[in-house]
């Protein structure tokens, strides 16, 4: 019989092996659904993980991956903050959502301004403390009501979405769209855009991302806020007898993650989508959280978690085209990914032994 | 009186024995219940209490000895063998679903439930008879804690016990539910039912039971008719009459460290014990022992002086500085540290290392963060310093703190705080399930800082350990404070009246 036996420490092998395991568990569930699906699995994970990086169009998918990786890395980045303290922000789509709007809003405000130097950081700085003050909102109920912060910021999302349609329908509507919905076009508009070099997908959400990876390495490996947040989230009273305030604690881990969402949200409206329209968003603050367990909570391991799923995302896009895969076939695919990565992450913690039937 | 039907035996233990790596539980444990008494198990924590009535009820299965339920052997392999026999308990943290209603709770506890409806009436019923007021369709989320254990009593008294056992049941009651359970159980033991009843509150066992027996370090020390036996006499069986006081040179007077006036704060837990009106002082060298059964506000006084519940303004002074209100990291940085009794999740964090750990509590008096940046590296040394001196049995600092043994994550977590060098130090079950050597060393240690010019306060249940490491005495009795007393010159008679709460004996109504 197997059973489980709690290992002395975390095993830092399996702390490293087991998202490499979950990946490749993954690729052979995802084999078996896409054979039942009537597809050769081989081609199928060939045109998933293969052809966008070195197939004949790769030239094509590689700026993709930058686009749609550094979303999920930014948000991620600020998830994995909270989520090691135990304070569990669901609600980043939303917070992006908000960010885009508040960043859009000020572009479009000052349009038609061709003063780069005050449009773009002025949206920068909308676009954060939009994404800042929608997950405040969870932030402040928790700590004066004791409100729970995942139905809250989740149910926050359904409103800013509405915020969004309402915004593309009305308020931020292209004057000079012929009446059609959405905002106009601020890729276009050379004080606001967040694109750097559009050819290879390099924009300002890329630059957010891997800065934010320093920022979030550094405050968990050297700062004092980084292990007080460890410390909240794995022995709250032990936090408490050290003298961690937890309302501030809640404040700052949800207040960075909405700021980051925020600024994903932002660098997308300004670059990538360009427009406000109604189906602006497409969920990256929820793939995020996937991305940020895949990532261990680390951010070295978020970067890489989220080029990787921006890969699905990709190939999934290209197994669909070429292949006639259904769509649903490849969110079944991530969400395989999360599944094997909780299950195998059992191993760092505890060790499986064979035991004879029978004893106790 | 009882004696009518109360000559026959109907349990009767016999050389009960029950022994866990290092400790021995139970020692040769017998006595009688008989039909239609209340018997009182008395001892103070650790006594061995606990494994006796979960030997009882099928829980822990007896290294020797044997039991005879109405003169047949009786060896429950477990609890439903034992609800069979007819054995029922109601266990002081109660096991009931907050979003059922109360028919639906009792029926899961059933072994064969009757139809709901049914059930229903049979619990009005059982209410009334009793005396328990209950109603069978409100759902146990919004019921009180003294509601929620007529519950239990009553899903007891549905399978019709011979034997019930209540596991400190007035813990969590006020006392006008006290006097309606006290109510239930006479009637109860008038209609034949024998009854266990395990308590440390002598004023209760007074007024309720028929027969004590008095259980110390696991064996039987002592029966008595707790009616006719005095609350001073019981309290010296319950603490032994085996202490040594040792003697102690009289030394002068240091300077004053740390005054506490009339402190009272709630407890952050609905089973805690709030703080009622406390007041000591220290001076420097000197060792305060507090001692007291847990649970009567041990770990809440531990925590209004770390500063994890602050408290009002006036109530807590260093050196005449007024700290009611400094969070734990000011007060550290003044020179107060504490060390909680649970180590595992309170005084250290049990998945980081032992690196991570010193800077828990040591980064303002080490010095450990330059603008909020974390010296890892005077940390380590640090945790390799304390490795050393306190002879901390572990591969490495960077091991994690639940890689240890009980007794060498102890030992981290005082000598953390001892090499801080504060000026007082509070420690909470100091040597708790700790070895011998370790815990001498612990001692040790603690009457090196004294010697220091630190002050210290020791809260702990071992009263051995109290006696001989303090200089005075104080017990802790639901929330309140005795007067601190000199340890010289303290005999066993004060220690136990101390315990007991007999400072305010004379007000405890016996009947």
């Amino acid at each position: 019989m197997l059973s489980l036996e709690k290992r002395p420490q975390p095993s830092r092998t399996w702390t490293l092996a087991s998202p490499i395991v979950a990946v490749l568990l993954t690729m052979i569930a995802g084999a078996g659904l896409f054979a039942a699906l009537g597809q050769d699995p081989i081609e199928a994970l060939t045109k998933i993980f293969y052809e966008p990086l070195f197939g004949e169009f790769s030239f094509f998918y590689l700026p993709q991956l930058l686009i749609k990786g550094a979303p999920l890395v930014a948000i991620a980045l600020g998830l994995s903050i909270g989520f090691r303290a135990g304070i569990w922000n669901i609600g980043a789509e939303g917070q992006y959502i908000i960010g885009a709007l508040c960043g859009a809003g000020v572009a479009l405000a000052l349009y038609p301004s061709e003063a780069r130097w005050l449009v773009f950081p002025a949206m920068l700085l909308a676009g954060a403390l939009g994404g800042f003050a929608w997950a405040m909102i969870p932030g402040l109920l928790r700590v004066r009501f004791g409100t729970n912060e995942i139905l809250v910021s989740l149910m926050l999302v359904y409103v800013a979405e509405q915020l969004l349609a309402s915004m593309a329908l009305g308020l931020m509507r292209n004057p000079d769209g012929q009446g059609f919905p959405g905002s106009r076009n601020m890729a276009r508009m050379d004080a606001a855009t967040s694109w750097i070099d559009q050819s290879n997908g390099m924009h300002w959400g890329v630059v957010i991302a891997l800065i934010g990876v320093i920022f979030v390495y550094v405050l968990f490996a050297k700062h004092i806020l980084g292990f007080q947040i460890k410390l909240a989230g794995q022995a709250p009273r032990a936090a408490a007898f050290s003298g961690v305030n937890p309302a501030r604690l809640v404040l700052f881990c949800l207040g960075a993650s909405g700021a980051l969402a925020g600024l994903a949200g932002l660098t997308e409206v300004a670059g990538p989508s360009g427009i406000v329209s109604i189906d602006f968003n497409v969920g990256y603050g929820f793939t995020a959280i996937i991305v940020a367990f895949l990532g261990r909570l680390h951010p070295v391991g978020i970067l890489l978690a989220g080029t990787l799923m921006a890969l699905t995302y990709i190939g999934g896009d290209v197994a669909q085209s070429s292949l006639g895969l259904p769509g649903a076939a490849i969110q079944v695919f991530q969400g395989m990914l999360l599944f094997f990565l909780l299950a195998v992450d059992v191993l760092t913690n505890y060790r499986v032994r064979l035991r004879e039937r029978g004893a106790a | 009186m009882t004696q009518a039907t109360g000559d026959q035996a109907l349990m009767v233990l016999d050389g009960l024995t029950k022994a866990y790596p290092g400790v021995i539980a139970n020692k040769d444990v017998s006595f009688e219940l008989k039909r239609g008494e209340v018997h009182a198990l008395l001892g103070e924590n650790g006594a061995g209490k606990s494994t006796l009535v979960k030997t009882i009820y099928g829980l822990v299965k007896p290294d020797s000895g044997t039991m005879t339920l109405a003169g047949r052997p009786f060896a429950p392999s477990d609890p439903h063998t034992a609800r069979a026999s007819g054995i029922a308990m109601v266990f002081q943290h109660f096991s009931l679903f907050d979003a059922l209603d109360v028919a639906e709770n009792v029926a899961l506890g059933m072994e064969n439930p009757p139809p709901l409806r049914d059930l229903a009436q049979r619990i009005r019923d059982v209410s009334e008879t009793y005396g328990l007021p209950l109603d069978p369709t409100r759902t146990v989320g919004d019921l009180s804690a003294g509601e929620r254990q007529r519950v239990e009593i009553i899903r007891c008294l549905l399978q019709d016990p011979s034997v019930l056992i209540m596991d400190e049941p007035t813990s969590v009651l006020t006392p006008q539910e006290v006097d309606i359970l006290f109510e239930t159980l006479r009637k109860l033991r008038d209609e034949g039912t024998a009854i266990l009843y395990i308590s440390h509150k002598l004023e209760e066992i007074r007024a309720l039971c028929d027969h004590a027996t008095i259980l110390r370090l696991g064996a039987v020390v002592g029966t008595c008719d707790p009616k006719s036996t005095s609350a001073r006499d019981m309290a010296e069986m319950m603490v032994g009459g085996s202490l040594h006081v040792p003697e102690r040179e009289a030394r002068p007077a240091g300077d004053m460290l740390m005054q506490i006036k009339g402190l009272s704060v709630k407890s952050p837990s609905e089973f805690g014990t709030s703080l009622k009106d406390i007041s000591l002082e220290v001076r420097a060298g000197d060792v305060l022992g507090i001692g007291g059964v847990a649970g009567n506000g041990q770990d809440e006084l531990l925590a209004a002086l770390s500063g994890e519940i602050t408290a009002g303004r006036g109530q807590i002074f260093f050196k005449d500085q007024d700290i009611g209100k400094l969070k734990p990291d000011a007060r550290r940085g003044l020179g107060l540290c504490a060390a909680p009794e649970e180590r595992m999740g309170h005084a250290a964090a049990p998945d980081m290392s032992l690196v991570e750990n010193a800077a828990l509590t040591a980064r303002k008096r080490k010095n450990l963060t330059r603008k909020g940046f974390l010296d890892w590296r005077g940390a380590r040394s640090f945790a390799d310093e304390i490795i050393k001196r306190f002879d901390v049995r572990t591969p490495g600092s960077g091991n994690a703190a639940r890689s240890l043994s009980g007794g060498n994550l102890q030992k981290f977590v005082i000598g953390r705080e001892i090499l801080q060098d504060p000026q007082v130090l509070i420690v909470n079950q100091p040597t708790w399930g700790v070895d011998a050597a370790a815990a001498a060393s612990i001692r040790q240690a603690l009457l090196d800082l004294a010697a220091k010019g630190a002050a210290i306060i020791v809260i702990s249940q071992d009263l051995d350990e109290l006696m001989e490491i303090s200089d005075s005495f104080a017990a802790l009795n639901e929330g309140r404070l005795s007067a601190p007393r000199p340890t010289l010159g303290l005999t066993v008679e004060d220690i136990g009246l101390m315990l007991g709460g007999a400072h305010d004996m004379e007000v405890a109504h016996v009947d």
